[in-house]
């Protein structure tokens, strides 16, 4: 039996993804405010929303942080209540787990959530920088380690235990950047080859630069309601009927399997039993494809594949659209762009769009239940949502 | 006078980096060994623990070659990161020397650690480094 609805999505709206010159995240931020409430007319922000929570992984790039209160003043909805949430580049998936909490409590019925990062205002050295503070200091950033070199160490790993190939973890990036396309958010429009992925210059071998997800400039945004109120916002409802979160060892050194994202496993499975479902029934999933490697992975940890099957999964054509199932649709971190503190609502928007049939060229067919994986750094955090289309 | 042993901290562990030791600490409870020390152990949450000095040798668990570096490193790039399995069981992180292609390493290589003694920074974290090396 499919799980009762914790939270019910009734509206949501993303910013443009890419490089965002003469913004601050502010005013990103109200970009994508002001959709979702173009999107429900019925709803009266100021008068209804109880309290806002933004996924914001660094005040860095603009000096900038007590986040909560400058997006509700700066959306004219001060004196609501606020949070900032931050578990690096899982910061609105942690956001979105803590505004469900918050309804499922009954203490608010309607709450604003959403993530934001203005990462172009810095020079690629600092935002590298700036990123790496999510990992491990005293070990891993102190022995030279970046985050390109982290998922590196787990891509050798895999290539070793399971046989996976560089021209598998290709594939992804192919993959992904052809769903872009048809996302006219996405920061790229333009489909690549294996061919381009395999010689883009090496940032941590095994992966390359078509293997990284870009820096790019962001917000995402959703208004959640106590299930019994959605019909009075919307008549195209999306139910949140799982939210899970999940931990691993900050330093990936210490990590047994090298080879498994246990934060995602063990949030999976827990979001799975509390929705009532396995694996296949899955219709559409975003999962948090920071680098090629990742998304093999995660087939094989989100129960999606058998483990060390990711890359056959792949070249067997099975997340594409039109495939078993399918995955990244909107282009993914990869393509459509990874504003650090956005991706998790921003994952959450593409499910929305697919389960009310608003995804235009990219729409999967008959969809009605969406999952979405955020992970925080190299997977010491993770937030896995089930969603179902409303009746 | 008996001597007071170091708390079990990154701290101390880099000062007998300094001293070209390879120290963890392992749980008298649960016999856990931990590199880097825990001020808690992280199997049992016991804070019975004792300092033991390891061999600093071991296999590689999986490596990387680092081609687009942190500023710090940039004068050494492109070079290798392995996470290598001590002969104990705990697993770190270091810079594998003389290595800048992917072919020269394997997962299974046996290496050793060797020690710079000299703090690496003027500001904090003056700590030194270490490297391992294939044998
Ligand atoms: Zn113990």
């Amino acid at each position: 039996m499919v799980g009762k609805p914790l939270a019910t999505i009734v509206s949501a709206g993303l910013s443009k993804f890419g490089r965002r010159d003469g913004l601050y995240w502010r005013e990103l931020f109200i970009e994508a405010a002001t959709e979702a409430f173009e999107r429900c007319p019925n709803l009266d922000p100021r008068k209804d929303i109880k309290a806002i929570f933004i996924g914001h992984m660094g005040e860095s790039y603009e000096h900038q942080g007590h986040t909560a209160p400058t997006i509700a003043d700066w959306l004219g909805l001060t004196p609501v209540q606020g949070f900032r949430l931050e578990s690096a580049c899982a910061s609105s998936g942690a956001a979105l787990r803590c505004a469900v909490m918050a309804i499922a409590s009954g203490l608010v019925d309607v709450v604003l959530v959403g993530g934001v990062e203005k990462m172009t205002h810095r020079s690629t050295a600092e935002v590298t920088e700036f990123l790496a503070m999510a990992s491990d200091f005293p070990f891993e950033q102190w022995n030279g380690l970046t985050f390109p070199g982290l998922y590196a160490l787990m891509a050798t790993a895999h290539m070793h235990k399971y046989g996976t190939r560089e021209e598998q973890l290709a594939m992804v990036a192919v993959k992904n950047h052809r769903n872009a396309t048809m996302n006219p958010k996405a920061q790229f429009q333009r489909a690549i080859t294996v061919e381009e992925v395999l010689k883009s210059r090496v940032i941590a071998w095994p992966l390359k630069l078509y293997d990284c997800s870009p820096i790019t400039d962001g917000a995402s945004c959703a208004i959640l309601v106590r299930p019994e109120l959605a019909r009075r916002f919307t008549d195209t409802p999306v139910h949140i009927i799982a939210s899970a979160g999940a931990t691993d060892k900050i330093g990936v050194h210490e990590r047994e399997d090298l080879t498994t994202l246990l934060s995602a496993r063990v949030a999976s499975q827990e979001a799975y039993r509390m929705a009532g479902i396995e694996p296949k029934d899955v219709d559409v999933a975003e999962v948090h494809d920071c680098f090629t490697i990742a998304e093999i992975m995660l087939y094989e940890d989100l129960g999606f594949c058998p483990k060390g099957y990711g890359g056959k999964f792949i070249e067997e054509g099975q997340p594409e659209i039109g495939g078993k199932i399918p995955i990244n649709t909107s282009g993914g971190l990869k393509a459509k762009g990874h504003p650090v503190g956005a991706t998790g609502v921003a994952q959450l928007y593409e499910v929305y769009l697919q389960l009310t049939n608003q995804a235009g060229p990219r729409q999967v067919s008959g969809a009605e239940i969406g999952l979405t994986h955020n992970m925080g750094g190299s997977g010491a955090s993770a937030f896995v949502h089930i969603y179902k289309r409303g009746d | 006078m008996v001597e007071v042993p170091p708390p079990p901290t990154i701290e101390s562990f880099y000062k007998y980096i300094a001293e070209g030791k390879l120290m963890g600490v392992k749980c008298k409870r649960c016999g856990r060994i931990m590199v880097p020390p825990k001020p808690l152990c992280e199997n049992c949450m016991a804070k019975d623990l004792e300092w033991i000095q390891l061999k600093g040798e071991g296999e590689i668990d999986s490596f990387t070659i680092i081609h687009v570096p942190p500023a710090p490193f940039s004068s050494i790039a492109p070079y290798a990161v392995a996470v290598v399995r001590l002969d104990e069981g705990p697993k770190i992180p270091g810079i594998v020397k003389g290595v800048t292609q992917p072919h020269q390493l394997k997962i299974g290589m046996r290496v050793r650690m060797v020690f710079e003694q000299t703090p690496s920074m003027q500001t904090w974290p003056q700590w030194p480094r270490y490297y391992f090396q294939l044998v």
